[in-house]
C-alpha cells in the first residue's frame, strides 16, 4: 500500500502544478514541423473506431431486403426511418431512457455529495488510526471482483425490496466510494489547511467549512468523479441484469437485450434501437469532448 | 483545446517534487463532526458490500442451491472446483483471453498515443475520436460487432474459409472476435493514460539525444519507454484485471458458445449461480477467482515496478 500512498502524493503534486506554474512549451507554440506520416497513420487507424459507428448508422436506415442483399456497408436507398419508430415501441424506449436517466443522474448527484464528504473527513484526519483504517478498508474493496458479491447481493436486494431503481442508485453510490475516495483524498490534501483555519477563526462549523470552502474548491475532481460515475451508471449491464426484476424498471442497456435470442432477422430495427441507446451519451460527449477527456485524465491516472 | 492539453500535460506527477505538506493537527481526537461524516458511509458500505462478501464466503462452505434447505459441506466445493472440467476450461479461456487482450491493448494504445503525441494535424480532433469507445456501452456496440462478424465479414472475405463460415460459430477461433471487441473498447482509456505519460517527458531529452545522433527507435527504447514506466505498469495491471473478469463482450458476441468454448469465469459464475442451481458452488468459485486476481495483480506490480526507471 505504500506504493498507492506515494501515488496519491504525486497526484496531489500534479494537481497543484496544474495551475500553470511551468509551461514546457504548450503544443500550440510547438515549432516542430507537422509530421504527415504520423497524421496519416492516426487517420487510418481511427477508421477502426469510425467504421463500427458508420455500420450502425447505415444498417439502422435500411430495409431488411437491402440488408440481406449486401454486406451492410452500402448506403441505404431508400432510407427507412420507420426502424426508429419500431425500435421506439419494441424497447419501450421512453420508459427505458427515463429509467436510465433517473438512475444515472441520481447516482451522480449522490456520489458527488457523499464521496466528497467522506473523503474530506478522511483526508483531514488520515493520521488518526480510525480514519486511516476506514481509508484502507474502502480501498481494499477495489480488489474484490463483482462476481463474488453478485449472488448474495441479489438475495439481499430482493429481501430489502431494493430490486428497483432506488436500489441501483444506492448501489452505484456505495460501490463508487472506493475509487472516488482515492481520487478525492489526494486532491483535498493539496488544499491548504490555512483556508479552513481562517474560516474556523471566523466561527464556521466543520460542515459550514466543507460547504463554503472545500466543496467549491473540489470542482475539478467533481468533474472527474461525475464523468466516471455517469459513464459507468449509464452503460452498466451486469448490475441491472442481476438486480432489477421488474421489466418496467429496465435500463437502456438491458432493453437492447430483447433483440438477442429471438428470430434474429430484424437487424435493422435492432440497430435503430442500438443507435438510440448510444446517442444520448454520444451527443453529450461531442459537445463536451475536451472537458470530458481532461476530466477523466485528471482523476484516473492514479 | 488548450485545457485538454494543459490538463493532460500537467496531471501525471511533477515527478520528483517533494511530498505535499501534510496536515498535522495536534489534538488527539477529531471533532465529532468528522465521525458523523464517515460513519454513515462505513455502515452503508459494510451493509451492501462487505456483508454480501461475508455471506458469500459463508455459503461457499455449504451446498445451498439458491433456494431450499442447505447443509455444511466443508471444503468440498473448493475441492470439486479443481476436478471440474468446465471450471478449468473457463479459467483457461479467461487467462488466454486476458493475456492476449492485455498485450494487444497496450501495444496498440502505446503506438496510437505516440502518434497522437507527435506533431500532427488536428491533433485534438483525433484525440476526441479515439476516446469515443470509452463512452459507448460495450454491450450495445458489441451487437454491432456481432453483425459485422456474422453477416458482413463472411460476404466481404468470402474467399477465406475461416471468415466465410462466421468466425463466431468456430469453436477454435471465436475467442479472437471477443478479443477484437474488448481491445477496441479498452484502448480508449489506455491511450489517454499513455498520452498523459508521454507529456511528462521533457522535450529537451529528445533534442539532446538527436544531437547525439540517436535514431527514433533508440529514442523510444532509451528515453520514452523507461520514462513512462509507471503508466505502463498501471495500464497493464488494470487491463489484465479487467480482462480477466470479461463479461459484456461475451454476452454480446457468443454468449459463451459455441458449446462452452468462450465461457469466462464471470459468465460461468453468473450462469451456474443463477440458473444452474449452483449458488454455493459458484460462490466458492468466485472466492477462488478473487484470490487468483489479487495474486496476479500484486505479482504484476512487483515485477513491473522493479523494472521501472528511477528518476
Amino acid at each position: 500500500m505504500t506504493n498507492t500512498a506515494s501515488q496519491l502524493e504525486q497526484d496531489v503534486d500534479a494537481v497543484t502544478a496544474s495551475t500553470g506554474r511551468k509551461r514546457r512549451g504548450a503544443p500550440d507554440d510547438d515549432t516542430r514541423r507537422t509530421n504527415w506520416w504520423a497524421t496519416a497513420l492516426i487517420a487510418v487507424c481511427s477508421l477502426t473506431v469510425l467504421i463500427p459507428l458508420y455500420l450502425a448508422v447505415v444498417v439502422a436506415l435500411k430495409t431488411p431486403d437491402q440488408l440481406t442483399q449486401g454486406t451492410g456497408f452500402e448506403l441505404p436507398n431508400p432510407i427507412r426511418w420507420e426502424n426508429f419508430a419500431d425500435a421506439w415501441v419494441r424497447t419501450s424506449f421512453p420508459q427505458a431512457l427515463l429509467n436510465t436517466a433517473i438512475i444515472t443522474v441520481d447516482s451522480v448527484v449522490f456520489t458527488l455529495l457523499t464521496s466528497s464528504i467522506v473523503a474530506y473527513a478522511l483526508a483531514r484526519n488520515i493520521h488518526r488510526p480510525f480514519f486511516k483504517g476506514v481509508f484502507f478498508y474502502l480501498l481494499a474493496a477495489l480488489f474484490i471482483p463483482f462476481p463474488i458479491i453478485m449472488l448474495p447481493l441479489v438475495k439481499q436486494t430482493s429481501i430489502l425490496g431494493l430490486d428497483n431503481q432506488a436500489g441501483m442508485i444506492i448501489l452505484y453510490t456505495i460501490y463508487g466510494l472506493s475509487l472516488n475516495i482515492f481520487i478525492y483524498t489526494a486532491y483535498i490534501r493539496s488544499i491548504p489547511i490555512e483556508l479552513e483555519e481562517a474560516a474556523r477563526v471566523d466561527g464556521a462549523s466543520t460542515w459550514r467549512i466543507f460547504w463554503s470552502v472545500i466543496f467549491p474548491l473540489l470542482m475539478p475532481m467533481n468533474a472527474t468523479v461525475g464523468i466516471i460515475t455517469c459513464v459507468w451508471a449509464w452503460n452498466d449491464f451486469i448490475m441491472p441484469l442481476v438486480v432489477l426484476t421488474e421489466p418496467s424498471a429496465r435500463t437502456l442497456s438491458l432493453a437492447q437485450y430483447v433483440f438477442q435470442g429471438q428470430f434474429n432477422t430484424d437487424y435493422t430495427v435492432a440497430f435503430a434501437s442500438y443507435l438510440m441507446a448510444m446517442a444520448p451519451l454520444l451527443i453529450v460527449y461531442i459537445f463536451s469532448q475536451r472537458w470530458v477527456i481532461s476530466g477523466v485524465t485528471r482523476g484516473s491516472i492514479k | 483545446m488548450a485545457t485538454l492539453t494543459e490538463a493532460v500535460r500537467s496531471t501525471p506527477a511533477g515527478s520528483a517534487r517533494k511530498r505535499a505538506t501534510r496536515t498535522r493537527t495536534d489534538s488527539s481526537r477529531a471533532s465529532a463532526t468528522y465521525y458523523w461524516m464517515v460513519w454513515p458511509a462505513v455502515i452503508a458500505f459494510a451493509a451492501f458490500h462487505t456483508l454480501p462478501v461475508v455471506v458469500g464466503i459463508f455459503f461457499s462452505f455449504t451446498n445451498y442451491a439458491g433456494y431450499g434447505a442447505w447443509n455444511f459441506v466443508g471444503l468440498s466445493n473448493y475441492l470439486n472446483l479443481f476436478r471440474d472440467d468446465r471450471v478449468l476450461q473457463a479459467y483457461g479461456f479467461s487467462f488466454l483471453f486476458a493475456i492476449v487482450a492485455t498485450i494487444l491493448t497496450n501495444a496498440y494504445s502505446l503506438a496510437i498515443a505516440l502518434g497522437l503525441n507527435a506533431k500532427i494535424k488536428a491533433r485534438n480532433f483525433w484525440r476526441g475520436v479515439y476516446f469515443v469507445p470509452y463512452i459507448l456501452a460495450i454491450l450495445v456496440i458489441g451487437y454491432v460487432f456481432q453483425f459485422f462478424f456474422s453477416n458482413s465479414l463472411p460476404k466481404i472475405l468470402s474467399g477465406i474459409p475461416l471468415f466465410r463460415d462466421n468466425i463466431l460459430t468456430n469453436e477454435t477461433w471465436a475467442w479472437t472476435a471477443i478479443v477484437a471487441l474488448a481491445v477496441w473498447q479498452a484502448c480508449a482509456f489506455a491511450i489517454i493514460i499513455y498520452l498523459s505519460g508521454l507529456q511528462t517527458i521533457p522535450a529537451e531529452l529528445y533534442e539532446a539525444s538527436s544531437l547525439d545522433g540517436a535514431s527514433p527507435w533508440r529514442q523510444f527504447r532509451s528515453i520514452t519507454f523507461p520514462l513512462i514506466g509507471a503508466f505502463f505498469t498501471i495500464n497493464v495491471v488494470l487491463s489484465l484485471k479487467g480482462f480477466l473478469q470479461v463479461f459484456d463482450p461475451i454476452v454480446a458476441l457468443t454468449n459463451g458458445g459455441p458449446g462452452t468454448s468462450t465461457e469466462s469465469v464471470t459468465l460461468l459464475i453468473f450462469r451456474g449461480g443463477f440458473s444452474g442451481g449452483e449458488f454455493a458452488y459458484q460462490t466458492a468459485n468466485a472466492v477462488v477467482f478473487f484470490i487468483v486476481i489479487t495474486i496476479v495483480s500484486l505479482f504484476q506490480f512487483r515485477v513491473l515496478q522493479r523494472r521501472e526507471a528511477d528518476f
